[in-house]
């Protein structure tokens, strides 16, 4: 099944066309309407006339994440506020989040390419999802829930945790598929392992996993353990939130919802544009949103493009999963965190600039943070209250900063690498 | 009669507490007194060491973090009874004790103290007659 085939299986050339016209409207508009972008292009010495086709993408600036948080929080948009329909944000932190809004059209956009995801994924209107991504200025829930009704299918709009609450669902309510993070899965798949439920039992034959890398052994896992198929999905809340691309059913790469988005890949060095099959940082320009339409935004996640044609028969440009990141942000349990996040918490706890490292693991399926900090001079007391007093101080400080639980521990001076460049922040212990 | 008690920080793994002994050896410096305050990721050992100031340049030196506190001892005769009643000054007073820990010292047992308001505390024991020991005689055990 195929959602809208006569897009999805269209010919290059017919996708190229429609690429370039829509990018070309992108451009007069974001150019009349985003005193950002004006600027921007009129640095490079650009007008919306030079842009004439798809071939003239190059040429265009750059955006990145931090230009959306110089902009917070509607700066970039190109629209009236009473345009606006929706807004969401990242979990982001430090009183930063990138914010992102959507017009009538765009939630309608929205729902047309998470129909597509989930078609993709063999889910029809007589299947019942359980949709256990967050609810709220998450994009996951409510992405998955809207595209979900569109395809006609019988929402279960549970949201993220409460395992044992899932598990009764699923056996009520027969859910035939399941929208979570790939770790969650896992973490489900144990719970009924030690309830001694058989997944052989319920009726869920099909996933779809996103919000977070994972591998092919991940997925092997999956599979085997919950005995579904396990379908990867790609989003970010910048472009639209999920349903940006997705894998089939023949889960060889994620077909990319290109007549929406256009995907680049770049040289994370030298930002120059690399062809099919050469591995760089994924870069998307929107060229249907209305409300806050992005020009060449740099995902930082990196992968290889093909453009070959799917056995499903889908043409779209699909890309690999996406195992990588081109910066030092951490994705833990779905939620995105800079280490310069945690940073900025210890500072204002502490007046000098403390030494700190995160260790991630995932234990039982579940990543965790762990916090180093030093225990120095300014912090040092000898009595043990006060040093639980004051770890308790900073845990609570970053937990309410990041929105996840972090376990903080003090440790002794120099116990952290110091080092000549950049700082070593984090060990990332994860196998995924 | 106030007393520079060491603190250091340590994590629970092997060998710092080695190390921490064999740096103040090194460095010719004599423990008179210890104690560990234990947590199940670290440790606070606290010492009563004959040159304190010495002892925390070198210790700092060595990657330590440590830090001196001021203590009290209070000597006590070694025999039934004998701290009771002296805590019982403590508890009538409303003196309150932080910490606490002991080692015995020609005869007489000597407790080591962390108290709050440490120069007020000072001139109610002594008007209550309790013995303390001098900081020189602590370092010089």
């Amino acid at each position: 099944m195929i959602w809208n085939e006569s897009i999805e299986c269209m010919n290059r050339e017919g996708i190229r066309a429609l690429q370039g016209k829509r990018l070309v409207e992108t451009v007069e508009r974001v150019y009349h309407n985003v005193k950002f972008y004006r600027n921007k292009m009129q640095d490079l010495g650009l007008e919306p006339g030079d842009i004439k086709d798809i071939d003239d993408l190059y040429k265009l600036p750059f955006t990145t994440k931090d230009d959306l948080r110089e902009n917070y929080p509607f700066g970039l948009f190109s629209v009236p506020m009473s345009e606006v329909v929706r807004v969401h944000a990242s979990s982001g932190t430090t009183g930063k989040p990138t914010v992102v809004g959507y017009t009538r059209k765009d939630l309608s956009t929205w729902s047309e390419v998470v129909a597509r995801t989930l078609t993709c994924a063999g889910i029809q209107k007589h299947d019942r999802i359980q949709i256990a991504y967050g609810y709220g200025l998450f994009t996951g829930g409510l992405g998955v829930h809207y595209g979900s009704e569109k395809v006609g299918a019988t929402v279960i709009p549970i949201s993220g945790g409460n395992t044992a609450k899932q598990i009764q669902l699923m056996q009520d309510f027969e859910s035939t598929a399941i929208a979570c993070t790939p770790s969650y899965a896992l973490y489900l798949a144990e719970a009924l392992e030690e309830q001694g439920i058989d997944p052989e039992t319920l009726n869920i034959k099909v996933g779809i996993f996103g919000a977070e890398p994972w591998t092919e052994n991940m997925r092997k896992e999956i599979e085997s353990k919950l005995k579904i198929k396990a379908i990867d999905i790609y989003g970010l809340s910048e472009i639209i939130g999920p349903g940006v691309s997705s894998e089939c059913e023949a889960q060889d790469g994620l077909h990319i919802f290109e007549d929406h988005f256009i995907p680049e890949v770049v040289d994370t060095n030298t930002l120059n544009p690399l062809g099919y099959g050469e591995k760089g940082e994924l870069v998307f320009t929107t060229v249907t949103k209305e409300a806050l339409p992005i020009l060449r935004y740099r995902t930082r996640d990196l992968t290889i493009l093909k453009d070959e044609v799917c056995s499903c028969g889908r043409t779209m440009v699909r890309m690999e999963k996406c195992t990588g990141r081109s910066d030092d942000m951490l994705i833990i349990r779905g939620v995105n965190i800079f280490p310069s996040q945690i940073e900025s918490v210890l500072l204002e706890i502490s007046e000098t600039k403390p030494h700190y490292l995160l260790i991630v693991e995932r234990i039982n399926n579940l990543d965790t943070l762990e916090v180093w900090v030093e225990v120095d001079g300014v912090f040092f007391s000898d009595e043990i209250k006060k040093l639980e007093f004051l770890t308790k101080k900073i845990t609570h400080a970053i937990e309410s900063a990041l929105g996840i639980g972090v376990k903080v521990k003090l440790v002794e001076p120099k116990t952290i690498e110091r080092s000549e460049g950049k700082a070593k922040r984090v060990v990332d212990k994860r196998i995924i | 009669m106030i007393i520079k008690q060491l603190s250091i920080f340590l994590e629970n793994k092997s060998g710092r507490l080695t190390e921490v002994t064999k740096t103040l050896g090194d460095h010719n410096i004599n423990i008179t007194a210890l104690s560990v305050a234990d947590t199940s990721e670290y440790g606070i050992l606290r010492l009563i060491v004959s040159d304190p100031e010495k002892a925390v340049i070198v210790l700092k030196e060595n990657g330590f973090s440590v830090s001196l506190t001021d203590v009290i001892c209070i000597v006590v005769p070694h025999k039934p009874g004998a701290l009771n009643k002296a805590l019982n000054v403590f508890s009538t007073e409303k003196i309150s004790i932080e910490y606490m820990y002991a080692f015995e010292m020609n005869g007489k047992a000597s407790v080591i103290m962390k108290v709050t308001d440490i120069f007020e505390s000072i001139e109610i024991l002594k008007k209550r007659e309790l013995e303390l020991l001098k900081a020189s005689d602590a370092y010089m055990v």
